[in-house]
């Protein structure tokens, strides 16, 4: 499954013990119960609400349940262009987080071996943006773009966008903010893929003929693989749902809202539960098919 | 053979080829010239320079000075992968996300050789892995690892092959075995090999010329039957099989021979195996070429005598016995006797004087450490 492409190890076959013990069960029960609780309860309820209908009372907020799967049509036909948006957005700020990414890791990973210390202090600043709440930095970037501010002064009195014209709101800000706050999550697992890798490899690869960028295509990149996965999916999976960087109070508009925006808006103010609840689990079942095929496509079934 | 090669490589030249390393020197002008089709081995010990040395013809690492020429044709400033140079790595740095067959064809296909596959499949054949060939490197043995390593190199049919202890990794009985298809297919390919070991008899057994190195350049080179008989600096003959060496002023001379004298002995040896005739000498002899006695042997003058001397140790090694002697105002004298019965049955503790011919012994250019400044 799509999951395994998160254990970034390359696991050889190896054959536990195949008696499941006693000791094993009470150890995975702890764990087992988290999920039941937290994981499939919520997820059956999140079903059954998708499929309710108003209360005959008609009170705001009141549901009953009545099998509606119209549900799933309404929403997919009253959202189709936020759910459109959420996707590319998705998928632009997980390239451009790759991009950056990629030689950032490969950096630090194999460039900065011989430096142990420098090396700890780059992660440190790679993970340092955790150290504020989420929300507060994207704030701060609201700052930042904000028309009065220093960026935005220097471009209008550039003339390089007319002061009719705004950054905040924009498709390019949210974006922007979409691949800020998830970097780190594509950084990572690349970086502990790259710091294991052996260098030797390049200097066998150039004795054998191939061209640096031959090399990196050829070498370098697959057996990076497993950390791109990992890495693309920790950033794809969250930013489709993210309801924060696209809402109105933040770097977005009315014109940026995102699958995580409506749902925020219909479960929180207008209360609609059942519309909320099919949205999201027709952007949980979308995602886990996206990953699927990518996982399966990208081929790295046998770097596993 | 399945592989049609070309009859031999290319010639490799070094010309004053020199590496500064930041805080030191790892290749002090360095001048070589390896002919086409010859197995050559550089031999030394850790940080002697023999892997820069073939790092630097690999292209893998730049000269500070100097030239590289392979073929005639001045190769120092093209990139590892201009070159027609390939090398068996020590960590055999075979690719981990490729079958061992496409491992094979990996250097054909960047050239655009016509089927890589077909000719990726001879060359495993060659080192009789053709039945891996679908497999992955980690699934194979250290042993099968260095021979596909070896196909991934020979299957380019470069001017020049480099081998960078390419056996280490390997246990020793492994190792023997190896040397011995190694050689074998260097024969059949013709191809030049330049051999990077630490390994003496390695070396010795593999290889048409050899040159020890020390401390960033070559201390001597030649055959290796040339090098064991007659070493010409305190390193080679230490670092070469062992030697007894002794260190004196020369006090006789004549149109045949110089002597020293070392404890009140006098020891001889034949001029045209003397590298230096004047002042303060070293002269070694070689322990197999030794015997010892239970009573003054008195010998005429073709052969040196030394003793009487205390035995201090004895080994067993199979073959042979080593016996360590120790004579007063001489030093200690090493011994090796063939275990073949009739040698003196002798304990630890007696007392033996040692003997060997004349032309056995040879003088060195320099003195051994610790004897410079007297």
């Amino acid at each position: 499954m799509a999951f395994a492409a998160f254990g970034s190890a390359p696991t050889t076959e190896h054959k536990g013990p195949t008696k499941t013990s006693k000791i094993v069960l009470a150890l995975l029960m702890p764990g087992l119960v988290y999920l039941g609780l937290f994981f499939f309860t919520p997820l059956i309820s999140l079903v059954i609400t998708s499929l309710e209908v108003p209360d005959a009372s008609g009170a705001i907020g009141a549901y009953q349940y009545g099998f509606a799967w119209e549900n799933y049509v309404t929403v997919v036909t009253t959202y189709m262009p936020q759910i459109l948006r959420s996707f590319m957005y998705a998928g632009i700020a997980t390239i451009i987080a790759l991009l950056v990414s990629y030689p950032l890791a490969y950096f630090i990973g194999v460039k900065l071996r011989s430096r142990p210390l420098v090396q700890r202090l780059m992660l440190v600043l790679v993970i340092a943006p955790f150290f504020i709440s989420f929300l507060l930095r994207t704030i701060a970037w609201k700052q930042i773009f904000s028309d009065g501010g220093a960026i935005m002064q220097t471009v209008y009195s550039l003339g390089l966008m007319p002061t009719s014209q705004h950054f905040l709101g924009t498709d390019a800000a949210v974006i922007f903010g979409l691949t800020y706050n998830f970097i780190p999550f594509m950084t990572l697992p690349l970086f502990t893929t790259l710091e294991r890798f052996d260098v030797r490899l390049l200097e066998a690869g150039s004795d054998l003929y191939a061209s640096p960028a031959k090399v990196f295509r050829k070498i370098t990149l697959p057996i990076s693989m497993p950390g791109i996965i990992s890495g693309t999916l920790l950033v794809f999976i969250p930013i489709a749902g993210d309801y924060v960087n696209a809402g109105q109070n933040f770097l977005g508009s009315s014109k940026t809202s995102m699958i995580g925006t409506i749902v925020d808006t219909e479960f929180l103010q207008t209360q609609n539960y059942p519309i909320a609840s099919s949205l999201s689990v027709l952007l949980m079942a979308v995602i886990v098919a996206l990953v699927s095929l990518y996982v399966r496509s990208s081929g790295t079934e046998d770097l596993l | 053979m399945a592989i049609d090669f070309k009859p031999s490589g290319a010639d490799l030249e070094l010309i004053d080829v020199r590496k500064d390393f930041p805080g030191f020197t790892a290749l002090e002008d360095m001048d070589l010239h390896i002919p086409a089709g010859e197995f050559f081995a550089l031999l030394g010990p850790s940080g002697c320079g023999k892997t820069t040395t073939l790092r630097i013809v690999a292209g893998l690492e730049e000269p500070t000075a100097g030239k590289v020429l392979i073929g005639g044709k001045d190769i120092t400033n093209t990139k590892p992968h201009e070159r027609p140079v390939n090398t068996v790595f020590q960590s055999y740095a075979l690719f981990p996300h490729m079958t061992i067959l496409e491992n094979v064809a990996f250097g054909l296909r960047q050239r655009k050789i016509e089927d890589p596959l077909k000719k990726a499949m001879d060359a495993l054949n060659l080192v009789e892995l053709g039945y891996a060939a679908e497999r992955r490197p980690q699934q194979l043995s250290g042993g099968q690892q260095q021979r596909v390593a070896l196909a991934r190199a020979l299957v380019n049919r470069p001017a020049l092959l480099l081998l960078d202890e390419p056996l280490g990794a390997l246990d020793l009985k492994l190792r023997r075995q190896m040397q011995i298809e190694l050689k074998a297919i260097q024969m059949e390919v013709g191809l030049t090999f330049l051999h990077v070991t630490h390994d003496q008899e390695e070396a010795m057994d593999m290889a048409d010329t050899v040159a020890v190195m020390n401390k960033g350049h070559i201390e001597q080179m030649g055959a290796p039957e040339a090098l064991y008989e007659r070493p010409k600096t305190a390193f080679v003959s230490k670092f070469l099989g062992q030697s007894n060496l002794f260190v004196g002023s020369i006090v006789d001379s004549n149109k045949e021979s110089l002597s020293i004298e070392v404890g009140g002995h006098k020891i001889t040896v034949p001029k045209d195996r003397a590298e230096k005739q004047t002042g303060k000498i070293a002269i070694g002899v070689r322990p197999e070429k030794t015997t010892f006695h239970r009573s003054n042997p008195k010998l005429s003058s073709d052969h040196v005598v030394v003793g009487p001397g205390e035995i201090i140790d004895i080994r067993f090694t199979g073959v042979s016995n080593q016996y360590l002697i120790a004579i007063p105002n001489v030093g200690d004298v090493t011994v090796f006797a063939q275990n073949v019965g009739i040698s003196p049955v002798i304990e630890l503790g007696e007392q033996v004087w040692v003997s060997w011919k004349v032309e056995h012994s040879f003088g060195l250019s320099d003195l051994p450490a610790g004897n410079e400044d007297e």
